[in-house]
């Protein structure tokens, strides 16, 4: 991405909904710096009482896993059945498990 | 409950009308010069922010300007809703101070009309949560947030662009010079606030400068600005805003503002 | 209009994630090289527009963006979740400002129906040309971005709004619209597509001005651009220095 001194760099944001709620991912913005993107995030992202908190991120500072590597990523975990509890049998009768 | 006209506690409530109605005009007419940015900001971002700020203002001024109609109903037994007070006054019958009428030169006179009148904002309300009237108390409760949002948003565009580029600075500097003038309004006593102060409703302006002082000296600090070395603006007979005396624009802005409504008597929206 | 900033704003961000940048896609919308939807270069005369452009403007990009709220592209689908609950509330309140205007005085009534005859036509233009002639759709039907065709969702437009227009007590100004029992559908009038060729190539009511104020502001903004982007830089600056000291 160029860089150009009229443009601001791109914030990706993040909103709790509610207390008890983890941050999901709404959206981006730009902004010149960390207290104006929050600013923004604030009236952009919260205006219809969206949420209670805010994170803002510069996006240059994600790391992302690749597309292209969602193989290797990922489908190792496919086989591994025994890690969920559904894999294991209970007899008849036996409750709290 | 109707007084009989004269006594101490119409007074009051003369005076409640007239403060509710100076208060209400501030943020209405700060809130229109606001809108008008809307979509001319420097950034989407901007549009969205200062829009969002212009409507903040414009809720105070409905609760405000309601207020001011009821209480002088009280007293008149005629009601002006908050419609026929924003459509149907002329440009002397707004007591607004003329700080909020500025027009947006550019966007550091919007930057700092906004510092200047939010920082004030901010004290009065924080004053009037205390009032002894609790319609005040319940409009300042809800608005003193609202400002607090405003003035640290005014405050940090102040910083950007009075520590940014030299044009930047040199606008600031310009725009502080052109709306310093105006500020001492803000803090002039009168009949009003005298009996506002004296019921203990609201404060007495005066007392609001120490600490908008100190914010106004600290946010200039920090945007390495300097306070213009200029007097204030003369009055008219010694009138100004709140006595209906104002700037030649702001006519132009009653003009847009109005248009519709009086263009159709007596009809509803 | 401080929503329809935000959807701006909504949907630059979503090129974003396909790599594009804002500030290349304003400079290619101010030199007329970027598209923008014809309808605004028609001119907001009236107050009674606001509520023609709420609620047949906005009511046909809801048609329109609905179905891209389960498009492929998650980024444009999510941004349109957002926008299209946004444009709902624009329509209903374009048609209650109408509703207010149609039941007020004689002026005001005139006023709204004046609105009406003005926005109708390209409201439905906004749709894009027949399925025949649209240069994009095929292509974005078979990446599933367009999943209905700009006729379909055209006609699912004008059977929405004729019974809304009754309950307005406003008159469409169309001589041919009339139910069609065996369609099931309404039938309508030819759309003037010579006009829309027109507006497209940019000789529209308002394209020059539109174009114009938009250069215009974002050429008065360039100097808080910078302005705000210098100080980021010294602000950082001081904060590696004070660190490094530290």
């Amino acid at each position: 991405m160029s860089e150009r001194m009229d443009d601001w760099p791109l914030w990706e944001v993040f909103v709790r909904a509610r207390r008890g709620l983890s941050h999901v991912h709404v959206g981006s913005l730009h902004a010149a710096d960390a207290e104006h993107a929050l600013r923004n995030a604030r009236d952009l992202y919260t205006r219809r009482q969206e949420g209670v908190s805010v994170w803002v991120v510069p996006a240059a500072r994600i790391t992302a896993s690749a597309p292209e590597e969602k193989g290797a990523f990922f489908d190792p975990a496919d086989d591994k059945v025994y890690r969920h509890p559904t894999f294991y049998t209970v007899p008849e009768g036996v409750e709290h498990l | 409950m109707r007084d009989e006209t004269g006594s101490p506690a119409a007074a009051v409530d003369t005076a409640v009308a007239a403060y509710a109605l100076r208060l209400g005009d501030d943020a209405l007419i700060a809130s229109h010069r606001l809108a008008e940015l809307v979509a001319r900001a420097p950034q989407l971002e901007e549009d969205v922010a200062l829009s969002n700020i212009s409507l903040d203002l414009l809720g105070q001024a409905r609760s405000l300007l309601s207020y001011a109609g009821r209480t002088e109903e009280q007293l008149t037994g005629v009601l002006r809703t908050e419609d026929d007070l924003a459509y149907l006054r002329d440009e002397a019958q707004f007591v607004n101070c003329r700080l909020v009428e500025l027009p947006n030169t550019d966007f550091a006179y919007t930057v700092v009309r906004q510092m200047l009148f939010s920082g004030y904002a901010f004290e009065l309300y924080s004053a009037l949560t205390r009032s002894a009237d609790e319609t005040f108390a319940g409009i300042a409760g809800k608005a003193v947030k609202e400002v607090s949002y405003h003035r640290d948003h005014a405050a940090q565009w102040a910083v950007r662009l009075g520590d940014g580029t030299g044009e930047s600075s040199g606008r600031m500097a310009s725009a502080l010079e052109a709306a310093w003038p105006y500020v001492d309004e803000l803090f002039a006593g009168d009949d009003v606030t005298r009996i506002i102060a004296g019921a203990g409703i609201g404060p007495d302006p005066a007392d609001l400068r120490p600490a908008w002082d100190a914010f106004v000296d600290g946010a200039l600090a920090e945007a390495e600005l300097r306070r213009p070395q200029v007097p204030a603006v003369t009055g008219l007979a010694g009138m100004g805003g709140r006595d209906g005396v104002h700037t030649e624009a702001f006519g132009y802005l009653l003009a847009e503002m109005q248009h519709l409504h009086r263009s159709h008597p007596g009809a509803a929206w | 209009m401080q929503d329809e900033a935000g959807h701006g704003l909504y949907l630059y961000s979503a090129a974003e994630t396909l790599g594009a940048d804002r500030a290349e896609l304003l400079d290619l919308l101010h030199q007329g090289r970027q598209r923008y939807s014809s309808i605004f270069n028609y001119p907001t005369l009236n107050w009674a527009d606001v509520g023609a452009i709420g609620w047949l403007v906005d009511g046909a990009a809801i048609t329109n963006q609905v179905p891209l709220c389960r498009c492929s592209y998650g980024p444009y689908a999510r941004a349109m979740v957002r926008i299209c609950k946004e444009e709902s509330f624009h329509q209903r309140q374009g048609f209650e400002i109408l509703h207010v205007l149609a039941h007020g005085t004689s002026a005001q009534r005139a006023m709204a129906q004046n609105a009406v005859d003005r926005w109708y036509w390209p409201s439905l233009m906004m749709f894009g040309p027949p399925d025949a002639e649209s240069a994009h759709s095929e292509q974005s039907m078979a990446y599933k971005i367009k999943r209905f065709s700009n006729d379909d969702l055209r006609q699912r437009f004008v059977d929405m709004i004729v019974p809304q227009a009754d309950a307005l007590g406003l008159t469409l100004p169309d001589p041919d619209l009339r139910w069609n029992a065996e369609r099931g559908h309404y039938d309508f009038g030819p759309i003037d597509w010579a006009e829309f060729k027109q507006v497209l190539k940019g000789n529209g009511p308002c394209n020059r001005q539109r174009l114009a104020h938009r250069r215009a502001a974002h050429a008065e903004g360039a100097w808080v651009r910078e302005a705000a982007r210098a100080h980021a830089a010294k602000r950082a600056a001081r904060e590696e220095r004070e660190g490094s000291a530290a």
